[in-house]
């Protein structure tokens, strides 16, 4: 009984992921382009940096790298944590 | 601390990595990388000295204090050049083509790269290279010493 279950499981989980691959559309051609055609074209001319990588992330998507900072930054923290009683 | 080997090629080959990771952080904005591949790379250096040396000897190279130190500059450096734009938004890149410190306008197109571009952008790559140089550095400190206090045990 279990067997079938976990069959019928696959089944269904597989044929969803097939049915998204089919679905997918060609590499490179987003759905919704105006975004990053907008930074394509204006990064270099707004921000002034070759790396357009870079311009997003510390310029138009400055509040995401605070983010992540402060995910490095806790993850520090919870090292220094756990190790402190080690140090003790 | 490991042979000999290791020690003589780790000799050779640490300040190359040093002056690498440098140079990842310092040309963020022009070539593919930025503050935090180039403090991971740093860390990286820190981490193959650990290896080699080990804890005893390099707990006097680095202070963890000092590394704590430098992560706090990098953080508030960070937060500090983001508030300064607050005339106009919070991370606003106000030093872009304004002539001043890293302030030329680049050409549009493809260029070889000029260093002197791109405002805050250099200056926050420094800023997120300390804070990951120092954090990931200290963690691998913290986790040297866990192995060799466990060791002992």
């Amino acid at each position: 009984m279990r067997k079938y279950v976990l069959l019928a499981a696959l089944l269904i989980v597989s044929g969803f992921m097939l049915l998204s691959a089919v679905d997918m559309h060609p590499f490179g051609s987003p759905e919704k382009e105006d975004m990053d055609k907008y930074f394509i074209d204006n990064a270099q001319e707004e921000v002034s940096a070759n790396n357009v990588v870079t311009s997003i992330v510390f310029d138009y998507r400055g509040f995401d790298t605070l983010g992540e900072a402060t995910v490095l930054f806790t993850a520090v923290v919870g090292v220094s944590l756990i190790f402190r009683r080690l140090i003790k | 601390m490991m042979s000999k080997i290791v020690r003589t090629i780790t000799n050779i080959l640490y300040s190359s990595i040093l002056i690498f990771g440098f140079y990842i952080i310092m040309h963020g904005h022009l070539t593919p990388g930025g503050g935090f591949q180039g403090g991971a790379v740093v860390a990286s250096g820190i981490a193959l000295v650990l290896i080699a040396y080990g804890y005893d000897t390099v707990r006097n190279w680095f202070k963890k204090s000092n590394l704590s130190f430098l992560e706090s500059i990098g953080a508030l450096a960070f937060i500090g050049i983001a508030f300064l734009g607050i005339g106009t938004t919070f991370f606003y890149n106000f030093l872009a083509n304004s002539g001043g410190l890293f302030g030329d306008p680049t050409v549009i197109g493809i260029n070889p790269g000029n260093l002197d571009t791109s405002g805050v952008l250099p200056l926050m790559n420094w800023a997120v290279g300390l804070k990951v140089l120092a954090g990931l550095g200290s963690v691998v400190l913290l986790m040297a010493y866990g192995i060799r206090k466990g060791d002992e045990e």
